[in-house]
């Protein structure tokens, strides 16, 4: 118990990048997702080549892979060198944005053509036809694979230990190191990754909740889980 | 771009390739039976096991395989069971995916439709018959593009071994890369290397997809 | 060729000034989906102010005839006018080449539709069902577009359901929400592609009495896919019958429904009324 009432404040430091890095990571993903995605969607063949490349890209290296590169190899080739930090997030959100897009472009094109063809009716222009009928309604199925994508970012940050950013892994090898304490420190650090993925699991529900209510759907799933009614959340994010 | 060094790198690169296929396969095989153990367990033993396994996988699943694979490297041995980095590796890999696994291996079961328990209770089929030849092999069809892409997903996953000291393809590359300062060249390689893997594997699940129905 | 009542409007009161331009001109217009041709040289006018029904067995090209008015699909061959203006093409240097997609939106202005499977926005309410399209595309004020909606919801009767939700709407509640919709676009024509058959039975009269009114108090023009035989004698002026991607036969409902001229609309007719 001593070893956790000590260590709590290093942990919590650690916390702090792991969670910094999944905010700023998730917030590029998210863009990557949306933009790489609509344009997954649209009809002219080299939008959809370029959309598609990013994402064969982007998923077929791994965020640790990609990671060293931006960190090492870049370097090389620009003489500029990144911040450990700035390279996972730029890591990090590439790779999963490619995921991201991945579910966007499914999410839109799992949209009834009905939809679309009422917006033709009503003389949208595509762009407003894709904002105002098509995106509202494919955010709700984009919604639970967001929620897993999260997760897997935050869980790839993991990484950025690595190269030497202080993040709850960073913590706890150095905690292994001072203490000789070796599963008490992994074990502090897994309880807290463990307790940052469900509030992030927790608030995606929320979101879900009001996303199916703007569609007036009612079908909410418990935003308690108990392990005989469990589902969603439990898929790699983007692998189906 | 130095691609001299790159033809030169070539041996230790595909001696890094083996350890990664090597750690891919077998922590894959490990996965697929401890997930449907998994399964098996959540199934059918009573409460006070079935709850407590579906919370440990649910700590597994959201808690990152990197510390995962630190555990069982470094916690282990201090228990008195020592491991080769290898082995730890493939220990943790598989049982990070079965965790994935045993989910697939849940929805391809509960995919199967009730009709066909009740068909099979209507035959009065013995409860092996039942499993053997009318669920089991429905519910696999279901599932195997599913588990495609986790063995994808898991090759994908491999490089992180390279925190263990596995002396797999981004071991290889980094040490190559340090010793020479030449890591524009090895990482890159195994950049493309993935890609590749990536992009052709991901043409062979559409090929699955195809002739199985997709959980 | 079809047998046609003496370019298509000899018995058509409402057109009775041969020079006038029709709002709707097919002019050999073919369609095919893959080897299947569904519109094969379709030719006919439709006059400002008629109400035309389009009957036939399925697939028979009738709603692949709206489709192509509302740009949902586009002509193999030929070429489709809209009050005068190409509307599947349109004029470079003189010629006429395919139309842009803009072109397209310049001219389908004039065109409204109602589908058969209702195509409400379920992220909307009813009030913004109505409202949102006359505010983006005709830059119609807020106030306006609500007032218009507001008063277009009292004549199809949901006046008080503005701002509900449309899945808290029976079918054939949100397919007169849908009527409602298509209106507050002030077209000038109207598609009705088989509106009534996803409904249920009991909510198809509410639904054809509000077609009905529109019909009694407007003069627009309306093209309409029905099985509703009661309803086409009704409210059309005239009655196209089509079979296989070609006119059968083309006159006013009265003469058509009790003594059609061609075997194939006898037939059909007869096996519609066993049916119905």
């Amino acid at each position: 118990m001593d070893f956790f009432v000590e260590s709590l404040p290093i942990y919590l430091n650690g916390a702090w990048y792991t969670l910094l890095i999944t905010v700023g990571g998730c917030a590029l993903a998210f863009v990557i997702s949306m933009v790489v995605g609509v344009v997954g969607t649209l009809r002219n063949v080299l939008a959809r080549v370029v959309a598609l490349a990013y994402v064969e890209v982007f998923r077929g290296v791994a965020a640790l892979v990609l990671m060293f590169w931006l960190f090492y190899a870049l370097p090389l080739l620009t003489g500029y060198r990144l911040e450990p930090v700035l390279a996972a997030i730029l890591a990090l959100g590439l790779n999963v944005g490619a995921y991201g897009a991945e579910n966007v472009r499914g999410a839109i094109n799992a949209v009834p053509r009905g939809q679309y063809e009422a917006g033709i009716a009503l003389n949208f222009e595509p762009v407003q036809r894709m904002r105002l009928v098509i995106l509202p309604q494919a955010w709700a199925q984009m919604l639970p694979t967001f929620g897993n994508l999260i997760i897997e970012l935050m869980k790839g940050s993991a990484v950025v230990s690595l190269i030497a950013v202080s993040d709850l892994t960073f913590v706890a090898q150095q905690m292994r190191t001072f203490s000789g304490q070796t599963l008490l420190a992994f074990l502090g650090a897994l309880v807290m990754y463990f307790v940052i993925a469900q509030v992030f699991q927790f608030l995606m529900r929320l979101a879900e909740r009001r996303a199916n209510r703007r569609l007036g759907r009612d079908l909410d799933k418990p935003l308690f889980r108990r392990a005989a009614s469990a589902t969603g959340g439990t898929s790699k994010g983007g692998e189906p | 771009m130095d691609w001299g060094f790159v033809g030169a790198a070539v041996p230790d690169l595909l001696s890094g390739l083996r350890y990664t296929l090597l750690a891919t396969a077998l922590g894959y095989v490990l996965a697929l039976v401890l997930g449907l153990a998994v399964v098996i367990v959540r199934r059918g033993a009573p409460r006070v096991v079935a709850t407590p396994v579906f919370w440990v996988m649910e700590f597994i699943r959201s808690t990152p395989l990197l510390v995962q694979l630190f555990f069982v490297f470094y916690v282990l041995p201090s228990a008195g069971v020592s491991l080769s980095p290898l082995t730890a590796g493939i220990i943790a890999l598989g049982v990070h995916y079965a965790a994935y696994t045993a989910e697939v291996y849940r929805s391809g079961l509960d995919g199967v439709p009730t009709g066909q328990w009740e068909a099979a209770r209507a035959l009065s089929l013995p409860g092996g018959r039942t499993w053997g030849a009318v669920v089991l092999p429905q519910a696999v069809r279901r599932v195997i593009p599913a588990l495609g892409n986790y063995l994808i997903a898991m090759f994908k996953d491999t490089p992180l071994l390279f925190a263990i000291t596995v002396p797999e393809l981004l071991f290889e590359a980094n040490r190559l890369g340090g010793e020479n300062f030449k890591y524009l060249e090895t990482i890159s390689a195994v950049g493309v290397l993935f890609i590749a893997v990536s992009v052709l594997s991901a043409a062979g699940i559409r090929l699955l997809e195809r002739r199985y129905a997709a959980v | 060729m079809p047998q046609s009542d003496d370019n298509n409007s000899a018995e058509v009161p409402k057109a009775r000034e041969a020079e006038e331009q029709p709002l709707v001109r097919f002019e050999n217009v073919v369609k095919r989906y893959g080897d299947n041709v569904v519109l094969d040289e379709l030719d006919f006018n439709v006059l400002p102010g008629q109400r035309v029904t389009l009957i036939g067995p399925s697939g028979s090209g009738k709603t692949t005839i709206l489709r192509l008015l509302m740009t949902l699909e586009q002509v193999d061959d030929g070429v489709i006018w809209v009050d005068g203006d190409p509307l599947s093409h349109m004029y470079r240097n003189g010629a006429l080449v395919r139309a842009s997609q803009k072109h397209q939106r310049g001219v389908r202005k004039k065109i409204g539709m109602v589908f058969q499977q209702l195509n409400l926005f379920p992220n909307m309410t009813v009030r913004r069902n109505i409202t949102e399209a006359p505010v983006h595309t005709l830059g119609m004020s807020r106030d306006e577009a609500d007032e218009r909606a507001a008063e277009l919801l009292e004549m199809v009767g949901l006046a008080d359901r503005i701002d509900e939700h449309p899945t808290r709407l029976s079918g054939g509640q949100q397919q007169r929400v849908a009527i409602a919709r298509a209106l507050a676009m002030r077209p000038e024509i109207l598609l009705l592609d088989e509106v009534t058959s996803a409904l249920d039975p009991e909510l198809v009269a509410g639904v054809l009495d509000v077609l009905r009114e529109i019909a009694r108090t407007t003069d627009i023009t309306m093209l309409a896919v029905t099985h509703e035989m009661g309803f086409a004698k009704d409210v059309s002026h005239r009655v196209l019958m089509f079979d296989r991607g070609q006119i059968v036969e083309d006159g006013p409902p009265e003469r058509i429904f009790s003594e059609p001229r061609e075997e194939r609309t006898k037939s059909f007719l007869h096996a519609v009324l066993e049916a119905g």
